[in-house]
């Protein structure tokens, strides 16, 4: 029907001009509100605050004020940028600790980061180029007034110009003026995205960190997780050799015992020989079963038998609820990316069983964009908070080991879900061992 | 009767050996590595096999693989699969073809000499034998939901030492009580489990761990 062919013209006349044009002349307008009045008036401050040093060292405390401001706006520009798609980090060192405003760390922190030079550096440039921008608001504004006529009206009423017409002379002119209106419309929008784009372009020779200051914050990052790893692993090897010295060692000098005292016996008293065997064989099965837990602790043998997905789908049929195992991996992933995952979704598991309160849990492995992906959901009371529970807070650190991420979502009254990504490669396609159990 | 053996470890190899010599068996082959499992099973039609989970090449669980291979090319054939661990993800695949004649234990248990010669025994005659830890592992994870609570201690010990793979004068001789209150502490947890009771041994074992693995679809678990 026509009608409708008339409703659909409008919609995808909406969709594909007037929404991203509205979107462009407001971006425009922004950028030119800010390049006008904060820009100029922040470089100014900035200035005036170094030169005030000298002055009572007034400027110490109040150049740190000026470039807090410099930061928030450049900030808004690299949220506008992602907005247009170009994806800006922030640049900054991290503030040392003890840095408040009015301090001389605080002045130290900003004056040494280079980041605050090259967003000062960016002000005056950055507010020509923004306040171009203008036109990609002005432009449009100005060709919707010509569409819509009012240039004719004002010149029937008071006298008015438009375009080049400027007065306009007679009714023939005012009326050109209505396509010459639509013309400036549309130029005006396509030029408005494209100044835009010229401005945020431009913006990214100042506003990103540069390579070294992100090399800086990656190092920094490393740091962290490498300490962390490296207290993990002392703490592991500790707990091990707790363990080992405790249980097991002790247990095997006791056996060693029981069957030299039955040496000595054997040929006086068979029925305490009888006794000793008896005994020293109940304590080789203890020190075989604590031997057991702590291999399974260390590196559980059905995930060395049977990589991740055997191992997952081990580890749900311990857990007293229904798990539902869904496996989508093409390959099989390094050894200690597996050994990660798995210990991630047995904690996951555990918290499910022990906190939950859940009537049923799934475990989703999966394998995209270079990222091993593991989701570990329960349909129980929800409320986990990674903050206040030890156990995630560390799944998270070891995941960060990996450079991997943990978000969890859980709000009251469930469902929780916990997601999981580490980045790596799969090896050759897996010669499936297993047959197809769950 | 007759006996393969594959375990990669010389010492235990030959104490498995000197152990089921010593009852009366006679290995006929001890192979210590994966591949030559299969031939070895085929070539020699034992009574019943003993294999160790973890070979060589790989150190995986070619052993494991190899028992369920060989029971497909020859059903039933009888097989006592030992490790050092125990996985009920193991335990669900070797009894899958629901045949019997299957047997899964730690090794330590093999320290029971008398008890592991009559495993070996039991399973070479068509029973089933589970080990302890994988019984203990199955009512853990069903425990807290359905009618697994609803048996008593005592009903619950039974039904343990049944999924063990223990015919009911073992269960009484344990339990230091008579055959006939075992038959009933047995058909009470028929009962409460909704199960249809049955006269054999062997199938009741079978029976009881099918429904300890929730494959009696009233605990569905979504095949992965």
């Amino acid at each position: 029907m026509p009608q409708n062919e008339a409703v659909d013209g409008v919609r995808g006349l909406l969709r594909t001009w007037i929404r991203p044009g509205a979107v462009t002349a407001a971006q425009g307008l922004l950028i030119a509100l800010l390049a006008l009045s904060t820009h100029v008036a922040l470089f100014v401050l900035s200035l005036v605050s170094l030169l005030l040093i000298p002055v009572f060292g007034v400027g110490f405390a109040l150049f740190p004020v000026a470039i807090a401001l410099v930061r928030l706006c450049a900030g808004l520009h690299r949220r506008l940028a992602r907005w247009g798609g170009v994806e800006m980090a922030s640049p900054y060192l991290p503030a040392p600790a003890g840095a408040q405003f009015g301090t001389w760390r605080r002045f130290r922190w900003v004056v040494s980061d280079p980041a605050t030079w090259r967003d000062l550096s960016w002000l005056l440039p950055g507010a020509v180029t923004g306040a171009v921008c203008l036109a990609a608001f002005a432009l449009p504004l100005y060709g919707l007034e010509g569409l819509l006529g009012l240039p004719l009206v004002l010149h029937l009423t008071v006298g008015f110009g438009y375009g080049p017409f400027w007065p306009i002379d007679n009714l023939g002119e005012a009326l050109l003026c209505i396509p010459l209106g639509a013309l400036f419309l549309v130029g005006g929008l396509a030029v408005g995205r494209w100044l835009v784009w010229l401005h945020l372009a431009f913006a990214r020779f100042f506003l990103p960190p540069t390579r070294t200051a992100e090399l800086a914050l990656r190092v920094r990052q490393l740091t962290v997780t490498r300490a962390d790893t490296v207290d993990a692993r002392a703490a592991e090897l500790r707990r091990i050799e707790r363990d080992l010295h405790d249980g097991a060692q002790a247990r095997i000098v006791a056996l060693s015992m029981s069957i030299g005292l039955a040496e000595q016996l054997v040929g006086d008293d068979p029925e305490a020989v009888r006794r000793l065997l008896a005994e020293a064989r109940e304590t080789s099965g203890q020190a075989l079963a604590e031997l057991r837990g702590l291999v399974r602790g260390i590196h559980p043998p059905v995930l060395a038998e049977r990589g991740l997905a055997g191992a997952v789908r081990a580890l749900a049929l311990a857990v007293p609820l229904p798990v539902a195992v869904t496996v989508d991996l093409p390959g099989r992933p390094a050894a200690p990316v597996e050994s990660a995952a798995y210990f991630a979704v047995a904690e996951g598991l555990a918290n499910v069983s022990k906190h939950s309160g859940a009537s049923r849990a799934w475990v989703e492995l999966g394998h995209a964009g270079g990222r091993l992906t593991v989701v570990v959901g329960d349909d129980g009371r929800g409320g986990a908070d990674p903050a206040a529970g030890s156990g995630l807070a560390g799944m998270g650190r070891r995941l960060a080991a990996f450079d991997g991420t943990m978000v969890v979502t859980s709000p009251a009254g469930g469902p929780t879900v916990i997601s999981m990504e580490l980045p790596c490669e799969l090896s050759s396609p897996r010669i499936s061992p297993s047959s197809g159990t769950g | 009767m007759r006996v393969v053996i594959a375990e990669d470890l010389a010492l235990l190899r030959d104490g498995l050996i000197r152990i089921l010599e010593a009852f009366g068996c006679q290995v006929v082959a001890a192979v210590d590595n994966g591949p030559s499992v299969l031939p070895a099973l085929i070539a020699h039609r034992p009574d019943v096999a003993v294999l160790d989970v973890r070979l060589p090449p790989t150190f995986t669980d070619e052993g494991l693989q190899a028992a369920i291979r060989a029971r497909a090319e020859i059903p039933g054939l009888p097989v006592l699969v030992l490790s050092q661990h125990v996985e009920q993800l193991y335990a669900r695949e070797l009894l899958s073809d629901r045949l019997g004649g299957v047997g899964y234990l730690l090794k330590d248990r093999v320290s029971h000499v008398d008890q592991f010669v009559d495993a070996v025994r039991r399973v070479a005659g068509g029973g089933t034998v589970m080990d302890p830890e994988v019984v203990a592992q199955l009512l853990a994870s069903r425990s807290g939901a359905g009618p697994l609570d609803e048996l008593t201690a005592r009903e619950r010990e039974v039904l343990g030492l049944m999924a063990e793979g223990r015919s009911n004068a073992a269960v009484a001789a344990r339990l230091f009580v008579t055959e006939k209150a075992v038959n009933k502490h047995i058909n009470n947890i028929f009962s409460k489990l909704r199960m249809p009771p049955s006269g054999d041994d062997n199938r009741r074992v079978l029976a009881v761990l099918a429904y300890l693995h929730g494959e009696d679809g009233r605990r569905p678990r979504t095949p992965a």
